[in-house]
């Protein structure tokens, strides 16, 4: 696995991932220059994503959907901040109404900053999200990404039981 | 795991130590119990049960409110055991994109670094 370090801050409710990837920063920027690629590796298998809007650059804006098994759309966009190619970039990921991709207000946003150094020929990536509040990372869990946060009560639940 | 996740289960974990407090976490989790209540529930002074309850509420599994004379005690997992969970869930998925990125990049490359959406590249494995 390229994984090498992860943190979990929880009073900052930040997670840091750093991975360590055999290409040179140019090419892991690549995959996040071009659309095609970057669908691939954005959605998990379950719920694919599609961007139809790709503009990285400052202040450009990413729009893209996912799809659930059931065939259902999840609308969101990035809000690109910064751009320092291949070193690099900031943006903010919230979620979008419709297609049309209007900004639903009332969903959180986070917050990402993404660094890639080269370091033996390779490129380490220090990958950094962090969302507002607890409801905030809920709500984007909660989104159809991956199930509940509610096993963990029932864990304890049984633990304490136990 | 960092300092912070480790100090947390520590106090978990000794606040889960106790057959008492484990009985207090099911009752407070299961719904509002006054702290009157839950002494009178147990074969021992209400100073004890408060003692109990305040360890359970210093490791974050429980929340005390205030109503007129009444502490009142609710089982609060959900607010501190799910930040570390949904961290853990968030993590998951970044893992998953990590491995996608790294199934990409072994792939041969077009001379333009390019593909398009109708010619999709082979799935490893």
């Amino acid at each position: 696995m390229p994984v090498t370090n992860v943190s979990h801050d929880l009073d900052a409710r930040t997670l840091t991932i750093v991975a360590d990837f055999a290409c040179p920063p140019k090419r892991l920027w690549e995959v996040y220059a071009d659309p095609r690629q970057l669908e691939r590796v954005w959605g998990p298998p379950t719920h694919p994503a599609t961007f139809v809007d790709h503009d990285l650059s400052p202040g450009g804006r990413m729009n893209y959907y996912m799809t659930s098994p059931e065939g259902e759309k999840y609308y969101g966009y990035w809000e690109v901040d910064s751009v320092d190619e291949p070193n690099g970039f900031t943006f903010d990921d919230g979620f979008a109404l419709d297609e049309a991709f209007t900004k639903n207000p009332d969903l959180p946003v986070g917050k990402n900053v993404f660094s890639f150094t080269e370091r033996d020929g390779g490129t380490r990536a220090t990958f950094v999200s962090t969302y507002p509040t607890a409801e905030a990372l809920q709500t984007v869990l909660d989104m159809g990404v991956v199930e509940g946060a509610s096993s963990a009560i029932n864990q304890i639940d049984d633990l304490v039981a136990a | 795991m960092d300092g912070t996740d480790e100090d947390r289960a520590d106090a978990w974990f000794h606040a889960l130590s106790d057959r008492t407090r484990r009985d207090i976490l099911r009752r407070v989790l299961a719904g509002e119990h006054s702290v009157s209540t839950l002494a009178a529930s147990y074969d021992m002074s209400f100073a004890a049960v408060q003692k109990h309850v305040a360890v359970l509420e210093k490791a974050g599994l429980l929340t005390k409110r205030r109503q007129g004379r009444e502490a009142l005690a609710s089982g609060d997992v959900a607010a501190v055991r799910s930040m570390a969970e949904m961290l853990t869930e968030l993590e998951s998925l970044w893992r998953g994109r990590i491995s996608r990125i790294d199934e990409l990049i072994a792939l041969p490359q077009p001379d333009t670094g390019r593909t398009t959406a109708t010619t999709p590249l082979p799935d490893k494995d």
